[in-house]
């Protein structure tokens, strides 16, 4: 099995990358983009077929190391 | 009192932490390899130091606080003794729950490396106690993600219980109120981007650094 993490920002949090990133986008000509959020993309390999238990797992590990709560939340896909 | 500095890969500013210590100590600080499980017998008081630890690598800090001496220092935190985390020390602090928030991205995105002033906000505590009537100092900043982040909740709760110790003269980071180091409610752990340990001999260009270590270690 595979597990996809997505982290993100909290709303609220300033993501100065991603502000970075609009204003890049911006000066490229792209006007349409009002806003940017940077954010991460974590994949692992993962043994076993029980998919339930494999997300109760790897939410333990998101709040353990993939992600600070003070400053992330994430979204887990098990696939 | 016996000191002790903890080496992880990518530690920097471990060298620096550990002459300030013996300059005002006269002492040498055991240098703790992170794959060590124990402090050295009789440590009284523990330093974090700055750096790159793990390359940086998921967050700043965030491996170094899952690292096996960590259990110990937090540990050792518990029991109300001294424990200095500096720039990448603070990152591992702030990851390891020992204190509040978090440092994120400097807010104009580069790193910045100059002499910082610094407003002293508690000057009543184990790490400031020996600055005196001086309330404003110099101390070198060399960092890419010192931006301090909380909740507001915590922020008023931390100034509130004045746990915020320092604070930027001139913001260069983007830090929420301006928060350039914090310590625990306990007030036995500090955290601080600024650089003390390379503020103590008129060769670093400024002694600013040196009371602080003289508060906690207790020399003249």
């Amino acid at each position: 099995m595979k597990a996809k993490i997505h982290v993100y920002l909290k709303p609220g949090v300033l993501d100065p990358q991603g502000a970075a990133v609009a204003g890049a986008l911006h000066n490229m000509g792209y006007e349409e983009v009002t806003a940017a959020r940077q954010g991460k993309l974590i994949e692992l390999d993962l043994t076993g077929d029980d998919a339930d238990a494999a997300k109760a797992r790897v939410d333990e590990m998101c709040q353990k190391l993939l992600s600070n709560p003070v400053i992330e939340s994430y979204s887990i896909e098990i696939a | 009192m016996k000191s002790a500095v903890i080496v992880f890969p990518g530690s920097n500013c471990d060298r620096d932490a550990h002459d300030a210590i013996e300059r005002v100590t006269g002492e040498k600080p055991a240098m703790v390899w992170h794959q060590e499980s124990d402090l050295p017998e009789g440590t009284e008081f523990v330093m974090i130091p700055g750096g790159f630890s793990y390359g940086d690598y998921l967050r700043c800090g965030a491996m170094a606080s899952r690292s096996a001496i960590l259990p110990a220092v937090v540990a050792h935190a518990a029991t109300g003794a001294p424990v200095l985390g500096v720039c990448n020390g603070f990152q591992i602090l702030t990851e390891s729950g020992l204190l509040p928030g978090a440092l994120m991205r400097n807010a104009g995105l580069t790193f910045v490396c100059e002499k910082a002033p610094l407003k002293i906000d508690n000057g009543n505590t184990r790490f400031t106690s020996r600055y005196g009537s001086t309330s404003e100092l110099i101390i070198p900043i060399a960092h890419h993600d010192g931006n301090y982040f909380a909740d507001a909740e915590t922020l008023d709760r931390i100034e509130g219980e004045g746990q915020v110790v320092f604070r930027y003269g001139n913001n260069p980071n983007g830090s929420q109120r301006d928060i350039a180091g914090v310590m625990n409610e306990q007030g036995n752990v500090l955290g601080m981007m600024p650089h003390p340990e390379r503020a103590v001999d008129e060769k670093h260009g400024g002694t600013d650094g040196l009371a602080l270590f003289e508060s906690l270690l207790g020399s003249a």
